[in-house]
């Protein structure tokens, strides 16, 4: 991001949270079917104007389907979906302000990837000069310049990438959709395409919808993440909100690595829970988004990384797990131990190699303390 | 290069042998200068020269090349919308049942589909002529037009059409701007191969012409049956001549056409 970036920037982006904010698209009830099969159901979102909007998700949860139909290539069964406040049911994929970077890329393999940029221009009727302008503008946003007469064939997968989304930009549309776009690239260049990526959306100031099932690359580039299951959308929040504040364990477990203990409420306020979970084991604390009545059956979502691992019982911590250590991964910056406790359950912690590797403390079979903060853990009944 | 074993040399020679030496002694003795067919009476190049001078094949020859331009463009025309129908439409009802009666005649034996057209024509009142073979020709070969074109529509990426409509194509632009150019080869091939077949029929051709109207193997058939002249082996050799090259044409343009598809496909990866 450059400075100029940075400093024209609002101190927050957060257009969903703006009652009086009107939507780019709005998606009312939607439902989408193939046949018997329900590929969207009842769908409700709105996505704002300079939004990069992720919908994430596994294979077949219809997040495709829902790009699909804001491009103009599938209709809706039922509900309406508007852009820019006008149902964009009867416009065909031709005549929409929407364009589209396809996973395959699409480009057309008989034309140089100069021709290919200028394709949806010269249908737009521009003058000559003013197509060579935007070409080479778009060339130079993509950094593509002396690739210009090569054809497709002829440049790599990530020059490929970059073709295709200079052509989807040409025509300054309201709305790009991103079909899987860096599921092709091999993941060192996938990382470096992210950030161009999101220099891109910022520059252009774009609206950007992007399907993914990479929940790191979601994560990365959105400011707002769908995530879906079987054609519903489970939770829509920030990257941060979803992996610290997950709705459900669903969010919980797809996002990220978590720890999931189950266990029966004893107490809850309106923003924390109790939940007791093993004999001989203490009570555990986390947020709460509701009070939940005692004796709910709930679980406590917690990442590893926010578990501390000791070798003496800390003495100021409400939440303390004792164990052993069952398993030990060294990923070079980091490490996890498994911990078993003594009812058999294995729970996740991760600390930072601070030190060399001689001189840990903790090794397998040792009795040892996981703690965790009040507000580090989530409690959910669903 | 691995040099061959006795055994596949020899199998290798009778079967060439088998298949070419027939064409050979006709190659060979329309350069024979005497008039007797059988007796080799040293090399000349007269009977092309007879042959040119010919009034009667040389009409028959101008017939034949117009009939076949004009039946294998129609055809390549048909049955590239026919394939493309088939491959792009969907699950239709009756899909299974029109694709198999695009192909049909693929296997039909000609004299019946010569002698339906005939009963057609006549049922119509159309008289027989140029036009009666041209649509015999283009019924005939649309079906292999239509094969050679929806197996390349069949690997074609779905997603480049989409693109297009998604620039501001309309449905015709983007098939005319997008998936003819990228299509082309499979169209060629599919053209030269119905020129070849329509340049050789006799079987449709000799239920579907008129008088005025004969065809190359009609007037070869009818004037073998007077007896075999030299002038007509000038003739077969200049017929096989043009339709090897249609068909190694074709064969070539739709491999070399396979190949690039192949190594851009690769790479696009």
């Amino acid at each position: 991001m450059s400075d100029a970036a940075l400093a024209t920037a609002p101190a927050e982006f957060a257009p969903w949270e703006d009652a009086q904010a009107t939507p780019l698209i709005r998606f009312q009830n939607v439902t989408k079917r193939f046949g018997d099969f329900t590929a969207i159901d009842n769908l409700t979102i709105d996505i704002y104007e300079r939004e990069f909007f992720a919908l994430l998700g596994p294979s077949g949860c219809g997040k495709t389907t829902m790009m699909r139909m804001l491009g103009g290539f599938e209709t809706q069964t039922e509900g309406t979906i508007l852009i820019d406040g006008q149902d964009v049911a009867p416009i065909p994929p031709n005549k929409r302000a929407v364009n589209m970077m396809f996973q395959s890329y699409a480009l057309f393999p008989h034309l140089s990837v100069a021709e290919n940029i200028a394709f949806g221009l010269k249908r737009d009727k521009m003058p000559k000069d003013q197509i060579a302008a935007r070409v080479d503008e778009m060339l130079n946003l993509v950094q593509l310049g002396k690739f210009a007469s090569r054809k497709p064939h002829q440049i790599s997968g990530g020059q490929r990438q970059r073709v295709a989304l200079a052509r989807s930009l040409a025509k300054a549309p309201k709305l790009l959709l991103l079909d899987e776009p860096l599921g092709a690239l091999d993941k060192k260049l996938r990382q470096d395409t992210q950030f161009e990526l999101m220099d891109i959306q910022e520059q252009t100031g774009t609206t950007f919808v992007i399907v993914t099932h990479d929940q790191e690359e979601a994560m990365t580039v959105a400011s707002r993440i769908a995530v879906m299951d079987h054609g519903k959308i489970i939770q829509v929040d920030t990257p941060a909100k979803i992996y610290e504040e997950p709705g459900s364990v669903y969010v919980a477990d797809f996002i990220g690595d978590v720890n999931l203990i189950e266990g029966n409420v004893t107490t809850s306020g309106d923003d924390h829970a109790t939940i007791s979970w093993a004999e001989g084991q203490q009570d555990l604390i986390g947020i709460a988004h509701d009070a939940i009545p005692a004796g709910t059956r709930a679980t406590l979502a917690i990442r590893p990384e926010k578990v501390n691992i000791a070798t003496e019982r800390p003495a100021d911590m409400t939440n303390i797990i004792h164990g052993k250590v069952h398993d030990i991964a060294y990923l070079g910056n980091m490490s996890t131990y498994v911990i078993q406790t003594p009812t058999g359950q294995l729970i996740k912690a991760q600390a930072a190699n601070t030190r060399r590797i001689r001189r840990r403390a903790i090794t397998w079979d040792q009795d040892v303390w996981l703690s965790f903060t009040d507000t580090a853990g989530v409690v959910l009944t669903s | 290069m691995r040099r061959l074993s006795w055994f596949n040399t020899v199998s290798l020679t009778l079967g060439f042998a088998f298949l070419y030496i027939p064409m050979l002694i006709l190659i060979v003795y329309s350069f024979n200068g005497g008039k007797l067919v059988t007796v080799w009476a040293g090399f000349s190049t007269k009977w092309y020269g007879e042959l040119f001078r010919n009034e009667a094949f040389l009409d028959a020859a101008w017939v034949t090349l117009k009939v076949a331009v004009m039946s294998s463009t129609a055809a390549t025309v048909l049955g590239t919308m026919a394939a493309y129908v088939m491959v792009r439409a969907g699950r239709f009802r009756g899909r299974t049942l029109f694709s198999g009666m695009i192909y049909a005649p693929l296997v039909m034996p000609e004299v019946i589909t010569g002698l339906s057209l005939l009963l057609l024509f006549i049922a119509i009142g159309l008289d027989r002529g140029v036009l009666t073979i041209v649509l015999a020709h283009t019924t005939f070969s649309m079906c292999y037009v239509s094969v050679v074109v929806s197996s390349r529509l069949v690997t074609f990426d779905q997603s480049l059409e989409e693109a297009a409509l998604d620039l501001g194509c309309t449905g015709f632009e983007a098939f005319r701007l997008v998936t003819l150019p990228i299509i082309a080869p499979a169209v060629i091939s599919g053209w030269l191969l119905a020129f070849t077949l329509s340049l050789d029929d006799l079987v449709i051709a000799s239920f579907t012409s008129g008088p005025s109207s004969t065809t190359l193997p009609i007037k070869i058939f009818s004037a073998v049956r007077l007896g075999v002249s030299p002038e007509i082996n000038a003739l077969s050799t200049i017929m096989i001549t043009l339709v090897a090259v249609g068909v190694i044409g074709a064969s070539l343009t739709s491999k070399r056409a396979i190949a690039k598809r192949a190594k851009d496909e690769q790479e696009a990866i």
